[in-house]
This record gives C-alpha cells, structure tokens and sequence, in this order.
C-alpha cells in the first residue's frame, strides 16, 4: 500500500504543476504574490551576502587601479580638462534655460522623488531579464516606478514587496519603451529581445536612425517622462537598428527608483495659480 | 533506512537522530542553497543557464544514486524555486524537473551499474530533452517565437556540469548523505 502510494506522488505531483501552469496562466496575481513573499524573504539574506562581496571586487579593482595606476592618471587628466570644457558650456546652457523659462512662464514638472537601492540578485531567467533590489522597511516605492543607474535607464519596477522590488529591465522580452531620437526628433518604440541590445522599431517612414545617434525616452504614453538618458543607436550584423544601452546592465551594483507620479501634469488650476496666469 | 538492517546497535540518541536528519536532507538542501548562491549578486555569467543546469544535474543525479532524499515533493519545491527566482512561467520548471526525476527514476537500476561515462551520457540526453521542453513550453505559455539559443546553452552547461559536479556530488553521496554513517 504505501510503495503504490510513493509511485503515485511523482504522478499526481505532474498534475498538480501542470494544473498550477494553468492556473498561473489564468491568475498573474497568484505568481505575482508567490514571487513577492520569496523576494521578502530572500532580500535581506542576499542584501548580507552583497556587502563582503562588493568589498571583495573594490579590493580587487584597487589591486588592479594599482598596477596601472600611470596611465590611469593620464587617462583621467584628459578626461577632467574636456569635463571642464563641457561644465562652462553646460553653465552657460543652464543660464540660457533658466532665462528662456522665466521668459515663456515654463510650468517647471513637479520634481519626481527617488530611492536609492542596492541591487542583491540577477533574477533573469532563460526568457526574461528582471534584478532584484533589496529596500527597508516603509519604503515609498511603487509598481511602475522608473529605475536608472548613473549612465541612463534601467528598467521598471514590475513588483514591489515590503522588504523587496523587482526590477524588469529594458532587455526583457516585455520591455516596450516610447523613444525619441535625439537628432530627427523622430518617436520609435525601443523593444526588448531578450539580447543584450533593444532593438528599434516604428520610427516614421523618411526618417532614419543614424549610427551613434542619442536616443531618449518620449513621454508618449505617459509612462515615462521625456528625456531620460537610454543610449545610442547602433546598428547590427545583420543590419538591425538596435540600441546600445547607456546603463551598465551587465554589472548593475546600485540603482535609483524615481517615482516620477502622474509624470508632472499639475492639475490645471493649481498650474494657474502658481504662475498667475489666466483671467486676475 | 538503517532500522530495516538487521543487527544490534545502541539506541538513537537526540544527536544522533539530528546527524541522521542533516544527512538525509543534505542532497535536497545543498541543491536548494546552490540555486539561491548561483543569484547572488557575483556577476556569473549565464546565470539563468547554469541555475536550470545545476537543478538538472542534482536532481538526476540524487534520484538516479539515492532516490529516497529528494522525494517528488522536494523536486516539486525545488522547480518551483526555479520557477520563482528565474521569472520563468509558474510551474513550467516544476513540471520538467519531475519530468527529469521521472525519467531518472525509470533509468535508474540499469544506470548504478554503469560506468561514469554512460550515466553522463544518459544525463546530457536528458537535460537536452528537459532544455528543449522548457523553451517549447515557454513559448506555448507566452505565445511567442523565441530563441532556442538559451534553451541550447542551458543543455550544454548541463553537459559538461555534470561531471564537475558529480565528483563532489559521488564524494558526498558516500560520506556526508550516508544515514549509515550517522
């Protein structure tokens, strides 16, 4: 009796996940609140296991900052006399931009919040790109908030838990991103292939995306707000225009989740308000 | 296990009931902490790959050389793990690991007798089998053409997984998960 009985669990086990496939198919929520108690579990335990590793590549990055440490150094003096260069035009940019809003009472958006967040986990699957962030206690993060690391975007925020919040990145098969392309103006959709590039698509007949042109999000759709950094075009092998990611997707340690609300739109009599405008 | 032996020995002590439960839970337990460590934030190449491959190969290894420490119900819990971990469709890597157990459990009297080299072979077919149908299922779930090429590199991570592992694995099998030992 209990020998038939051990045969028959691998069977009935068979049905009872070919049942939770379907019912899984049937009810995102379940998955969803499955991954979420897994993800609160987990996070703190790899938030502990991040800290001694992040300290083991510094020392392994400062071991080898040693070693070409001459070259480094001119390297960087380069670097600093063009940063300099580009800091006077950005100054005299900046000048200009507040000039020209006070001169066309720009409505200014109202400035998103954002949470800085470690990165603990890759939870990619063989189909799928997603990281996991580990967050405390009474954080203020929320489905759909936009995650950017210091180069450019990075992804959204497809699930939040207490203590937890995964991040879909832009390369996941379901990553869909209104873009502009810098130089045309032009919109295009930049979509996600599971590859380590996005590639573009939709972009209007008579316009061609250029070799190195910059691409930015658009706020068409109103997910994400316009001009966030996203990378450069880029263009394949086989001659598909791609975009070549300005966020290190490859080696993500901390991101920031800016919640960017209702992405500025101030309700129209407190816009009338705040800059006096309209009927006295 | 050791109670169906004949022969006289001491009464289990609480200690020696522990060492004996640590032992039998050491095949499920340590496959469970490698798929938790392989997400670790370590910069692994192939993470989504070697996570999969490393389920497959402990899972047919533990079912094919010491079947009673991963009962389906650990198999079920560790698909669904990968399920969870990997973003994957819920379920679908719970389905092809018991698949795999299925197959190891069916091979398993003609496999002890092999050598090595056999039981590797027997292993690479299965995890190519196993490999092929999640990214058939995968794409029947999501309705969508997909890529075979991580579903190829899953299979041949596995392949030549195994035998790294099954070293450690063929040492643990005889000293640290022996309950006799205990």
């Amino acid at each position: 009796m209990r020998q038939a009985l051990s045969r028959l669990t691998l069977p009935v086990l068979m049905a009872v996940a070919f049942a939770l496939v379907l019912v899984g198919k049937a009810d995102t929520l379940l998955e969803m609140r499955l991954r979420v108690a897994l993800d609160d579990a987990l996070a703190p335990i790899y938030g502990a296991m991040a800290k001694p590793l992040m300290r083991a590549q510094d020392s392994i990055g400062w071991v080898r900052g040693l070693l070409d440490v001459q070259a480094q150094n001119v390297r960087l003096r380069q670097e600093n006399d063009r940063l300099l260069r580009w800091q006077r035009v950005a100054e005299a940019l900046a000048l200009r931009n507040r000039e020209l809003e006070a001169e066309l009472h720009w409505m200014p958006p109202r400035p998103a919040t954002f949470v800085t967040a470690p990165i603990v986990a890759d939870t990619s699957g063989l189909y799928a790109h997603a990281v996991l962030v580990a967050l405390r206690r009474g954080h203020t993060v929320h489905k759909g908030d936009i995650a950017l690391d210091g180069g450019g975007l990075v992804g959204r925020v497809t699930e939040v838990g207490a203590r937890s919040a995964r991040v879909l990145l832009i390369t996941d098969l379901n990553s869909r991103v209104p873009v502009m392309l810098v130089g045309s103006h032009a919109p295009a959709l930049m979509v996600g292939t599971n590859a380590s590039m996005p590639k573009l698509t939709f972009w209007p007949q008579g316009v061609v995306p250029r070799e190195g042109e910059r691409v930015v999000t658009s706020a068409a759709g109103g997910v994400f707000p316009a001009d966030l950094p996203v990378g450069t075009v880029h263009y394949s092998r086989a001659h598909v225009a791609e975009v070549l990611p300005d966020a290190r997707l490859d080696r993500l340690d901390i991101i920031r989740l800016f919640d960017f609300g209702s992405l500025g739109t101030v309700a129209p009599e407190k816009a009338a308000r705040r800059h006096r405008i309209g009927p006295p | 296990m050791s109670d169906r032996l004949p022969g006289i020995r001491p009464a289990p002590t609480l200690a020696s009931r522990l060492d004996a439960a640590g032992r039998a839970a050491f095949p499920a337990a340590s496959t469970a902490l490698g798929l938790l460590l392989i997400s670790a934030p370590v910069g692994l190449p192939a993470a989504a790959e070697l996570r999969l491959a490393v389920a497959f190969t402990c899972v047919f290894f533990w079912t094919v050389f010491r079947p009673a420490s991963v009962p389906p119900l650990v198999v079920f819990v560790l698909g669904l793990l990968c399920d969870l971990l990997g973003q994957a469709p819920l379920g679908l890597d719970i389905l092809v690991l018991l698949a795999v157990q299925g197959v190891a459990l069916k091979l398993r009297r003609v496999l002890e007798k092999q050598g090595f080299v056999r039981v590797w072979m027997a292993f690479a077919s299965c995890a190519a089998a196993a490999s092929v149908a999640t990214w058939l299922g995968t794409m029947a779930l999501t309705m969508r053409l997909l890529s075979a090429t991580p579903a190829v590199a899953t299979a041949m991570i596995a392949a030549g997984l195994y035998p790294v592992l099954a070293f450690p694995l063929s040492r643990a099998h005889r000293t640290l998960a022996e309950p006799r030992h205990a």
